[in-house]
């Protein structure tokens, strides 16, 4: 049956060829190869579940008077966003489970990409000729925070009302045009009525959109650049060595999707998350502890400990937000941006590379990735300070303190620590050090080992 | 051995199977999150490490090895390409006067393509400075209720909107009832500004009466009721506007006028 439709498409299209060859496509077998499928995994199941809650969620502004089965509710002036979430998780059969998933998968997404940038970084996978596919990749893990963000943002609770108007605040601080960029996409000063309907097709239309393009775009270039793969045995730059797609490398894939949706669904069903109906609506009121979802922590935390300085210029202000709620993340886009390029400037170096470095093989780069991290760590634990502050009986002003040395110290002690351990990792050798050997057959049948120079 | 295997992997889709039963049970159920995403979970992990025992069990572990010849091209190609772009662009432009038109045209397009963004929103127009404070407006709870200068103890707090425009997010305020001589302008000890956080305009919403401390609980920016407001620590880079108050004949607290300055968090338009 199959076999026919095959033969009926090349009638037709002419696939042999390429099917022929795609069929048994050499994948790498290693684990860290896997890490950027899990991303993938999780995207599929945020549009599932959210053409499920898409089916449910009322994107209004409008206000109306509760009047569901949540006691403690009721009576309760709230937008029709808020009353439709609250119909999802507490009404609608497995409206809770799904939206739960929804959530969880957004969170657990965005640790993926993280783990699979650490992966592409430390091993050098962002040199030529996959530049592009680097920088494709960064726009996808900014177009994923705001992605979450405005999904956050939608429900219209407590929360997401306390993100959203610092979310504003951070854009009305922008020179020049901060203003105008505010009331030209929330029409009006906040809040307006028109703002969830505007986060609705922002956050099911126009970035799932991009999203899936710069999936598909992201691995359309992997194919047809082909994996890169780690140093061994008949590895070379002219090859790539693996497992054929099909069967091999399909079956490996299905028990990785099905062990993702697999933890999401216990996530979503034994985990709260966001459990909406505790906040209530936004209002006037604000709620502590107040933190966002774990990937805008970085942004909290820079907010947090960032100096309190307004610049004046000319009877203009640049306010005191503008500096970590805008200026870090692009100064952080453009690093990102400028990974592959300052690395082969620094290395001197534009080769191309499909073999991949270890880790210890370079460790000034190595050390770097480890200073980044130390840094947005530092900023992400700065983010919950005062429940820090409240937990362990420290002053609050003495851990803004901490963190704000921590964020400048912290990343030069990673690199030298780093540096160190990976220097003295690479004296101690690895695979290209270790000694080589050959089996020698011999006449009547047994096998003699043979050390080469 | 290869029995137990083939067992093993049967047992998983086995589970598989359980598992769909049950999520299907537990919806016509109407069962709760907990079971119907602990029967999915099942289903799912079933066909997991079905999928893993046959791949590592059951397929033979073949290596391929793809050639890496798709870049970069033969070079005759590479030129070729060069060449072919030159000479459409050569014949395209051939007629330059006319060239220049198009452009001209394509790029006076693109500008009318933007016209329709301003229908997004209105002008600012100065609305961030100004609130629905006026001279006389009365003080009110959330409720409505309008506030009189026996309502709070010393040491007390309340939210307040401008009578008419009860969650009016630019005119919320908060209103605190200072001990005699704490801060020699406020009324009867009575003292308001903005409620709003001038650093990333979160709702200043917690007040510690023993110092008269108003804390933003998102980012900790501290204020000090009892000095107008004066920014003692955080992020905050100014203090929080204040909304000038009077007591009247009549017992209720009214504002004198809008706030000393723009509510809010700062702006470039803001001096």
């Amino acid at each position: 049956m199959i076999e026919r439709l095959l033969l009926w498409t090349d009638d037709r299209l002419g696939t042999a060829t390429f099917l022929r060859h795609a069929l048994r496509k050499a994948f790498p077998d290693h684990w860290s190869f896997m890490l950027g499928e899990i991303n993938l995994y999780c995207f599929i199941v945020l549009v599932a579940t959210g053409t499920f809650l898409a089916f449910w969620f009322v994107p209004a502004d409008t206000k109306i008077v509760y009047h569901g089965p949540y006691q403690l509710l009721r009576g309760i002036t709230m937008t029709q966003a808020y009353a439709s979430i609250l119909h999802i998780s507490l009404e609608v059969n497995a409206g809770l489970l799904i939206r739960q998933i929804h959530h969880w998968a957004a969170n657990v997404f965005v640790a993926g990409i993280l783990v699979h940038m650490g992966r592409i970084f430390f091993t050098g996978a962002f040199r030529n000729p996959r530049e592009l596919n680097w920088i494709i990749g960064v726009l996808l893990l900014f177009a994923v925070l705001f992605e979450g963000f405005t999904g956050y943002s939608m429900p219209d609770d407590l929360l997401s009302g306390l993100g959203l108007r610092i979310a504003v605040s951070i854009l009305t601080s922008i020179p020049f045009i901060g203003v105008w960029a505010a009331f030209f996409l929330l029409g009006g000063a906040f809040p307006t009525d028109i703002l969830t309907p505007r986060l609705y097709t922002t956050h099911i239309f126009i970035m799932p959109a991009l999203i899936a393009s710069g999936i598909t775009a992201h691995l359309m270039i992997l194919w047809r650049q082909k994996h890169a793969q780690f140093p061994g045995p008949r590895r070379t730059e002219e090859n790539c060595i693996g497992s054929p797609l099909f069967p091999n490398y399909t079956v490996k894939s299905i028990a990785l999707g099905a062990g993702t949706v697999a933890v999401l669904c216990m996530l979503g069903a034994f985990v709260q998350i966001n459990p909406v109906w505790l906040w209530g609506p936004y209002d006037y009121k604000a709620t502590v502890p107040a933190q966002p979802d774990w990937y805008i922590g970085w942004l909290e935390g820079a907010l947090r400990i960032g100096p309190p300085w307004a610049l004046h210029i000319g009877g203009h202000m640049v306010p005191a937000a503008f500096w970590p709620g805008v200026l870090l993340p692009i100064v952080l886009l453009a690093f990102l941006f400028a990974v592959p390029f300052a690395d082969a400037a620094l290395r001197g170096d534009c080769s191309v590379h499909h073999l991949l470095d270890r880790p210890r093989d370079v460790p000034a780069r190595t050390a770097f990735g480890v200073a980044f991290v130390v840094f947005m760590g530092g900023l992400f634990f700065a983010g919950s300070d005062d429940v820090q502050a409240l937990y362990l009986h420290i002053p609050l002003n003495a851990l803004v303190w901490f963190y704000r040395f921590f964020c400048l110290l912290g990343p030069i002690a990673g690199f030298a620590i780093a540096y160190a351990f990976a220097a003295r990792l690479r004296e101690k050798g690895g695979v290209h050090e270790a000694p080589r050997v050959r089996l020698v057959r011999r006449p009547e049948g047994g096998f003699d080992e043979e050390t080469l120079p | 051995m290869k029995n137990i295997r083939e067992r093993a992997i049967a047992a998983s889709l086995l589970l598989a199977i359980a598992g769909s039963i049950g999520f299907m049970v537990a919806y016509g159920l109407q069962s709760s999150a907990q079971w119907q995403g602990a029967a999915l979970a099942a289903s799912f992990a079933g066909l997991m490490t079905a999928a893993l025992g046959w791949a590592r069990w059951i397929l033979p572990h073949e290596q391929v090895v793809d050639l890496r010849d798709v870049a970069p091209q033969p070079l005759e190609e590479r030129a070729g390409q060069v060449e072919a772009y030159a000479h459409g662009v050569a014949q395209l432009t051939r007629r330059r006067w006319l060239t220049r038109v198009a452009y001209a045209a394509v790029g006076m397009l693109g500008l009318a393509a933007l016209f329709p963004i301003g229908s997004l929103g209105p002008e600012p127009d100065g609305k961030l400075f100004h609130s629905r404070w006026r001279r006389g407006t009365r003080l009110v709870r959330a409720d409505g209720s309008a506030l009189r200068g026996d309502d709070l103890n010393v040491g007390g707090v309340e939210t307040i909107f401008p009578e008419g425009s009860i969650g009016d997010q630019q005119s919320m305020a908060v209103l605190v009832r200072l001990p005699e001589g704490a801060a020699s302008d406020a009324v009867s000890g009575y003292i308001a500004y903005s409620k709003i956080c001038t650093h990333a305009g979160c709702p200043v919403a917690l007040y510690r009466a023993a110092d008269h401390r108003l804390v933003c609980p998102c980012h900790q920016s501290i204020f000090d009721a009892a000095n107008d407001a004066s920014v003692i620590d955080g992020p905050a880079d100014r203090p929080l506007p204040r909304l000038p108050i009077a007591l009247e004949r009549d017992g209720f607290l009214r504002a004198t006028s809008d706030f000393t300055d723009a509510p809010g968090p700062g702006f470039w338009e803001h001096a």
